[in-house]
């Protein structure tokens, strides 16, 4: 399966899913920002990092580059695309998904792992995953607070497009167990026909249990199996 | 031509920041502070002497890039 990761200058976790997605024998490329040509690809990740500096919001600049005009149309004619915090807010800012990222509540960057349930496990990224099992992410990132409007987040609901949610270790998905404000603790969407992924939580960073865990290798595996 | 873009979050849209600057200036003692929103700023100079035409020129701006439409709102004013 070929994969490219989008390199944006202030992307600082474009390696790490390259070193994933290539352990994983995914045929990665990575891919400037500044180019105009897409690989062929299956799948198209938008790293975590500070594209642009987060100038005037996150992913707003970056949503406007080059590259970007050729995995919207990627996007729209069904590859997959995954984006990774910093490449959740740009897959936000370009209309792909729907709804804000806004400044995490407490107004803190939040750094720390956090558990997970997974809400919904019937899509391209997430069958490797049970449904309502628990895992553990990091996140690391300061406009994590996703917020949508009440018809919108209705239709993210009865579509099943909410494959995330911020819980405890119980699984208890509360006000407590909610690290940045979301909206219902909502950690990741989808987009209508579900290939379209953002999410703030780093599955990259949990592929190898002897630095953190390997909770997020099954999302790579999901999407090696579609 | 100059123009000043002025852009604020919208009502419903919570403000952490502003907040935090509003229970400040409360704690400073200026009790008659009653609600604050904190915003941005932005000058643009442009090459145009009709206003109308400059001021479309400003929205697209607006519209394409400057302002996020789901929770942010804009003024522009001539400067």
């Amino acid at each position: 399966m070929n994969s490219s990761v989008i390199v944006f200058p202030g992307s600082n976790c474009d390696r790490d899913v390259a070193t994933a997605l290539t352990n994983l024998q995914f045929k990665n490329k990575m891919v400037w920002h500044k180019d105009s040509e897409l690989p062929k690809s299956d799948l198209i990740v938008i790293p975590g990092g500070f594209s642009y500096g987060d100038y005037l919001r996150s992913g707003a600049i970056a949503a406007k580059s080059n590259i970007l005009k050729e995995v919207i149309k990627a996007a729209k004619s069904g590859c997959l695309v995954l984006g990774i915090c910093n490449g959740f807010q740009i897959l936000i800012e370009t209309g792909l998904l729907q709804g804000a990222l806004l400044r995490n509540k407490n107004l803190k960057f939040v750094s720390k792992d956090i558990n997970l349930k997974i809400i919904n496990n019937e899509n391209k990224f997430c069958k490797n995953y049970k449904k309502n099992s628990i895992i553990n992410l990091n996140i690391a990132h300061n406009e994590g607070n996703y917020f949508t409007q009440k018809d919108h987040l209705k239709e993210l609901e009865d579509n099943n497009l909410i494959p995330f949610k911020y819980c405890d270790i119980e699984g208890s998905i509360n006000e407590s167990s909610n690290p940045n404000g979301s909206l219902n603790n909502i950690a990741g969407i989808l987009n209508n026909n579900k290939n379209i992924l953002g999410m703030m939580p780093h599955p990259e960073r949990m592929v190898n249990s002897l630095i953190s865990n390997s909770n997020g290798i099954e999302l790579f595996t999901s999407i090696l199996n579609k | 031509m100059k123009f000043a873009v002025i852009i604020t979050l919208k009502k419903d849209v919570l403000d952490p920041q502003g907040k935090v600057v509003e229970q400040t200036l409360q704690s400073m003692g200026i009790n008659s502070l009653k609600n604050l929103r904190q915003g941005k700023y932005i000058e643009i100079d442009l090459i145009e002497s009709d206003e109308k035409i400059a001021r479309n020129i400003i929205e697209e701006m607006c519209k394409k890039l400057l302002v996020n439409l789901i929770i942010e709102e804009y003024k522009i004013r001539k400067i």
